[in-house]
């Protein structure tokens, strides 16, 4: 009971700045219109159709997932500002487990990345992909298993840095790989053999795979297949974040 | 026994910043905690409140192991940090609801407790204002309301009244002095407020690198340190031979003043100035909390100061 309240306690507080912060609103709506009509649009005039669907229509499933991930991973930096402003403390000191914490923290930035998430749902259905309301379910509860992962992934990150530039860094280095090599962009059917041995080690590939085969019907492995995968990832990365959390 | 450490000890690469430290607290004490900057005072508190992991020794909070039942102490403890940690993003009222959810309040005490702690730091009226548009006292009066708001067993205070008006300052005092009188309640504080020290306290420890140079009640120090202080004014003065009378404790030189520390001034003064001879100017006072912590810690300022210092000094008594 008493560690309920404590999640609850330390993910309330984070959608109440969640919807305090301007900046942190108005990103979540701006960078996924960008990619969707930008490059979508932009790359989709010089792409043949793709599968039967417009390149704009195609990367649909890769954009959300991208916006989700990022969101997800950059939300680790907070726990190094609520470190470095002393906030954190009088949570560390609470009679609440780090497990708790962890989780209030990590619910936290799920919110956060399936606003995004619901909001590009949204605009999906007005370009024209093909979404009813049994598939808007599935790919809402997909987004939400990658965001669990990927903020999980982010906190873990977070836990064990002391500077918000050095997360930055970091970040990168997981993030871009991550979301090139997971096929958001490309289909991976006929890819060179190396690229494919990539794609197949990258947790995300399996989240892409299983959106666009929710969304688009187009999908190389099963999806119970990839919904497993991540779902098996989710866990390992939270386990990591719980750890992370205790030695802090 | 609520608080009793074994030779407790935290080390920050080469530095000592608590060494060895023995210490015992009694149930419903207020217990201070004093020493100069960098003494080691927020590391012991750290340590006894689990967010430090200590270096080596034991140490036992409400009778649990500050390492191994963790958050049973945790259960136990409230605790006012030095550096703010009041949440600016939240209102006042918020950040106090959320302590009552992290502490595991009741729900049918929650509101009558913020109600009650909003009223004693005199916040009612700022209590729905993001605390970011709070001044410094007013932070400080709210993470006060959150540390005693949860009624805990032992209440942890580190510098809790720096930068308070005299009023709130007051008021507070007050409130704990009750509430650890109605509830049992054990305070630990810290204080560079020597006169804070002294009206509140029961025991003080003055702590210098990491060690406890003294322990006992502030009248008791006062007795066996301070007496009565001689300010005096002389041009050349014989310092040796003024120390070598019998009711002279201490003589210190400060901007060409002397300060003597005497047993009972007004047996001895008349004494006291056949000795020195002709004076330019002399004035008695009797002697405070603040001339014991001079007296056991001098009066150079610590940043500047070198590891030997405290031998030295040690080697001087
Ligand atoms: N995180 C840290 N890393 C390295 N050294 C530290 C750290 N925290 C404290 N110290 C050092 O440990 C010593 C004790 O510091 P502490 O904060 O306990 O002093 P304090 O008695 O609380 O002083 P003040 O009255 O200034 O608050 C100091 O020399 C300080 O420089
Ligand atoms: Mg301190």
């Amino acid at each position: 009971m008493s560690e309920i309240e404590g999640i609850y306690a330390v993910w309330l507080r984070e959608a109440k700045i969640y919807t305090r912060e301007k900046e942190r609103l108005i990103s979540s709506v701006i960078s996924p219109l960008l990619w969707i009509f930008a490059f979508g649009a932009g790359v989709g005039s010089t792409v043949n159709v793709i599968s039967g669907y417009s390149y704009q229509v195609f990367i649909y499933p890769g954009i959300a997932v991208m916006a989700v991930l990022f969101t997800s991973l950059f939300y680790g930096v907070y726990i190094i500002w609520d470190r470095k402003l002393d906030f954190l403390k009088e949570v560390l000191v609470a009679p609440v487990s780090r497990a708790s914490v962890f989780a209030g923290k990590m619910l936290g930035g799920a919110t956060d990345a399936m606003m995004q998430g619901i909001f590009l749902l949204i605009i999906g259905i007005f370009i024209g992909v093909p979404l009813t309301p049994l598939v808007l379910i599935q790919a809402f509860l997909m987004l939400l298993l990658i965001s669990i992962a990927m903020v999980s992934i982010g906190l873990v990150i977070g836990a064990n840095l002391n500077s918000p530039e050095g997360f930055s860094l970091v970040i990168n280095f997981v993030m871009w790989p991550m979301f090139f090599f997971s096929g958001a962009l490309f289909p991976v059917s006929n890819l060179p053999a190396w690229l494919a041995g990539v794609t197949a080690l990258n947790p995300l590939t399996y989240g892409v795979d299983a959106l666009r085969g929710i969304i688009l019907g187009i999908n190389q492995f099963p999806i119970y297949y990839d919904a497993a995968i991540m779902l098996v990832f989710a866990m390992i990365a939270m386990g990591a974040g719980i750890l992370g959390f205790r030695r802090m | 026994m609520v608080i009793k450490t074994e030779a407790l000890t935290k080390k920050y690469g080469k530095l000592t910043a608590v060494d060895q430290l023995n210490l015992e607290v009694e149930e419903g004490e207020i217990f201070g905690l004093l020493g100069p900057n960098g003494a080691g005072k927020t590391t012991l508190i750290s340590m006894l409140c689990t967010i430090l992991k200590p270096t080596s020794g034991r140490a036992w909070v409400n009778g649990f192991d500050i390492v191994k039942e963790a958050s049973k102490v945790r259960k136990s403890i409230g605790i006012v940090f030095q550096q703010p940690s009041v949440d600016d993003l939240l209102t006042g009222r918020e950040n106090l609801a959320m302590h009552n959810l992290l502490f595991g309040v009741p729900r049918e005490l929650r509101k009558q407790r913020i109600d009650e702690v909003l009223s004693i730091v005199n916040l009612e009226k700022r209590a729905d204002d993001l605390v970011n548009t709070y001044s410094g006292g007013m932070r400080r009066r709210l993470e006060l309301a959150r540390g005693i708001m949860h009624h805990p067993k032992i209440l942890f205070l580190d510098e809790p009244t720096l930068g308070l008006d005299p009023q709130t300052r007051e008021h507070i005092w007050e409130y704990i002095q009750e509430l650890a009188e109605k509830e049992c309640m054990t305070v630990m504080l810290t204080t560079h407020y020597m006169e804070e020290a002294e009206q509140l306290c029961d025991r003080v420890a003055i702590i210098d690198y990491g060690k406890i140079v003294v322990l006992d009640s502030p009248q008791a120090l006062k007795n066996k340190i301070a007496g009565d202080v001689v300010k005096l004014k002389q041009q050349n003065p014989d310092i040796d031979s003024l120390r070598k009378l019998d009711y002279v404790k201490n003589v210190q030189e400060k901007d060409g003043l002397l300060y003597l520390s005497i047993k009972d001034a007004s047996k001895h003064l008349q004494d006291l100035l056949t000795h020195t001879g002709p004076i330019d100017f002399v004035e008695v006072r009797s002697g405070t909390l603040n001339d014991v912590f001079l007296h056991y810690t001098g009066r150079e300022i610590r940043e500047a100061e070198a590891e030997g210092g405290f031998w030295e000094r040690v080697m001087k008594r």
